[in-house]
């Protein structure tokens, strides 16, 4: 948002001239050198940063996986198994893309975590929350076809579950379902355009990331406090701050990310897609991968029918909608306050929805049979209560606690003062040291 | 939803019924082993499974394949050059007369896979009771247990307790999800002399080829937990530096 215009502050020649022509140095400067940044992130900042390095991680191992990697339902499994085993460094390359997936969504989910627990969705952010919203969607479909591509049981079953479920669409979802298999069941046709849109979406992710980023820069980061900064004193400059900050949060991530790669590749998949696809054998429990199975749970929780709605359709559409309602977050919120720090009955809940998906999590990796069902059914219920009835209902009454005056306040209170703020020394500033 | 679980339901019992009895989970968890290869270090028994691939040629590869595992990978075993080549040409592959275009057999050389030992999945349930023996180069991975649970199977049979009533041709096993297995208990009655000193007794064969198949399963498992270490120890350095620039370039900010 820096408003400098000087057009070639560079010394180096070649720069210069670039520069003059299409200014993408003074562009990279502006938004990743001067850009004012809020002063008082924590780690939990770190986060979008290191998403987008594992989208650039996705795409480049996922591009050298393609080049060895067969399309058809004959040759997929084996072409895999190839790869682990006479493909230079293939072990590794489809390790990083497997765990990628995994990692990815663990720095994608505790981003949208953060942004929930922050407020960083209101305005003016709605449109830069509703672009990450669109991201996670296509990262879903995106992860899905990337898992269907081995042919393994459970990618073969998966794909045939998740497919089936636009069955359930009153009228037209057998149409539907056929179109998108390609034919009347998962079969190679079904392979092949997984495969086109496996390649083809993780590109699309990158424009909605541009704009995303975009956005961002238009408005400006949120921060822990989620009042907007007045003035010098409270942001400093991207570079060098964030990014030797936000460099050392990747490193201590790609340690995490590491150990899993090297040490432990297979703890977060399924044994039985080392089975190749079997379309007569169903193996004992189809689960997701991990990342899908709040949502798989709050699906098989809706096991009734609801007057003409199906109980089969009935889950399609509150899956969709625990997502489709994130869009719609800006306005069902109606507290003022943005940061939940000072929003002292709304933590509570925020730790309850946090446990609740956790919950949901749980259960959708459980067989859904008897206790199981209800408890997935309560998650479920808690879930859209929260999003639906109580974010609208709670910024209406909760007393919020008074905030800082400015972010640099709020910092040197903690830092300079040698005390934690309490909410008196944050209402009057005067009487600090 | 219910209506699709219960189709997927009866799909499972029906392929549970045809390919030797799947359909329930509730056999007990199989006892954890000290495997050389499992932990950070881990690394392959060679001896053992040097052993183990013995136990395979002359017990499992009377039915099963290992199609994913070719000769001159076991040099990775601490086979020489002309022991894989010896190994290698008692195998008779499949072939095409290059002037008739019929197929015949020739010896087998270290660039072939193992050869199948049935010519597709039907041959091999027709000649099995109508059980599909599974490949085994990937059958550690392949199951929740992995090699604990491959150890325990092989062990595993025992006769059936007196209130289940066992289906024709089929065995007990404690470990097998179901528990009636169309494989017979192989390694009891198994005539097989080791080359060196150690004794081909069921428990030790069960012992060498579980180390033998762990290894077809991951022959890379060595140089990713080497480059693991090498990762990781970067990346603790590294992360040190970072943590000091990022210190030493916010100290004016706290």
């Amino acid at each position: 948002m820096a408003h400098s215009s000087q057009p070639s502050s560079f010394r180096n020649p070649v720069i210069r001239w670039i520069d003059r022509r299409l200014p993408l140095f003074t562009m990279m400067n502006k938004e990743y050198g001067e850009f004012p940044t809020p002063r008082n992130f924590n780690y939990l900042w770190s986060f979008g940063g290191i998403a987008m390095l594992m989208l650039v991680l996705m795409i480049l191992t996922g591009v050298f996986l393609a080049m060895n990697y067969t399309a058809h339902t004959e040759h997929a499994f084996s072409s895999v198994e190839r790869i682990m085993r006479d493909v230079n460094g293939g072990w590794l390359l489809r390790y990083l893309h497997m765990n990628g997936a995994s990692f990815f969504f663990i720095a994608v989910y505790i981003h949208m975590f953060r942004g929930l627990y922050y407020g960083s969705y209101k305005a003016p952010r709605e449109l830069l929350w509703q672009l990450g919203v669109m991201i996670f969607l296509l990262m879903m479909a995106t992860a899905f076809m990337g898992y269907v591509l081995p042919w393994g049981q459970m990618s073969y079953w998966a794909a045939q579950v998740i497919t089936g479920l636009f069955s359930a669409i009153p009228w037209i979802g057998d149409s539907i379902q056929t179109w998108l298999l390609g034919g009347p069941t998962v079969d190679n046709p079904t392979l092949n355009r997984f495969y086109a849109l496996h390649f083809l979406l993780p590109f699309v992710i990158f424009g909605v990331v541009i704009l995303h980023v975009a956005a961002l820069h238009v408005t400006g980061s949120n921060n822990p406090t989620g009042i907007e900064p007045k003035g010098p004193e409270d942001t400093v400059p991207f570079h060098p701050y964030y990014t030797t900050k936000d460099f050392f949060a990747v490193v201590v991530f790609m340690l995490f990310f590491a150990m899993f790669v090297f040490f432990a590749p297979n703890f977060m998949g399924h044994p039985d897609n080392y089975i190749p696809a079997n379309p007569l054998q169903t193996p004992a429990h189809i689960v997701p991968e991990w990342y899908f199975l709040p949502f798989y749970a709050i699906l098989r929780a809706i096991d009734f029918d609801i007057l003409f709605i199906t109980a089969k359709f009935g889950g399609f559409i509150a899956m969709f909608a625990s997502i489709i309602l994130l869009f719609f977050l800006p306005w069902l919120d109606t507290s003022k306050v943005r940061s939940t720090r000072y929003r002292p009955i709304y933590r509570w809940f925020f730790l309850l929805l946090l446990a609740d998906v956790i919950v949901l999590g749980y259960m959708g990796s459980q067989p859904a049979e008897g206790i199981n069902v209800l408890i997935a059914q309560l998650a479920t219920a808690y879930y859209f209560f929260h999003f639906l009835i109580l974010l609208p209902i709670l910024g209406k009454f909760e007393r919020p606690l008074p905030l800082p005056r400015s972010i640099a306040e709020s910092v040197l209170s903690k830092h300079g003062g040698g005390r934690a703020p309490s909410a008196e020394a944050a209402a009057s500033p005067e009487s600090k040291a | 939803m219910r209506r699709l679980k219960t189709s997927l339901l009866a799909a499972a019992l029906v392929a549970g019924l045809a390919g030797g009895a799947r359909a329930a989970e509730e056999a007990p968890a199989p006892p954890a082993q000290d495997w050389q290869f499992s932990g950070m270090f881990g690394t392959y028994d060679r001896e053992s499974a040097q052993r183990g691939l013995q136990v395979y040629r002359e017990v499992c590869a009377a039915c099963h394949a290992l199609q994913y595992v070719a000769f001159r990978n076991l040099t990775e075993l601490g086979f020489g050059e002309a022991e894989v080549e010896q190994i290698a040409s008692e195998y008779q592959v499949e072939t095409i007369n290059r002037d008739t275009g019929e197929t015949e057999m020739r010896a087998g050389i270290p660039a072939d896979h193992f050869p199948a030992p049935f010519a597709n999945e039907a041959a091999a349930r027709a000649a099995n009771n109508n059980a599909y023996p599974p490949d085994l180069s990937l059958i550690v991975e392949a199951r929740g247990g992995g090699a604990d649970y491959l150890h325990a199977f092989l062990l595993g049979y025992e006769p059936p307790p007196e209130d289940i009533e066992m289906m024709p041709g089929l065995n007990y096993n404690r470990y097998f999800p179901g528990h009636q297995v169309a494989m017979p208990d192989m390694l009891s009655g198994a005539q097989l002399q080791y080359a060196h000193e150690v004794e081909a007794t069921p428990a030790q064969m069960a012992w060498d080829v579980t180390n033998f198949l762990a290894w077809a399963s991951e022959p890379n498992m060595e140089a990713r937990k080497q480059t693991g270490w090498a990762v990781v120890l970067f990346l603790v350095v590294f992360a040190g530096i970072m943590y000091a620039s990022k210190r030493k370039i916010w100290a004016d900010k706290h």
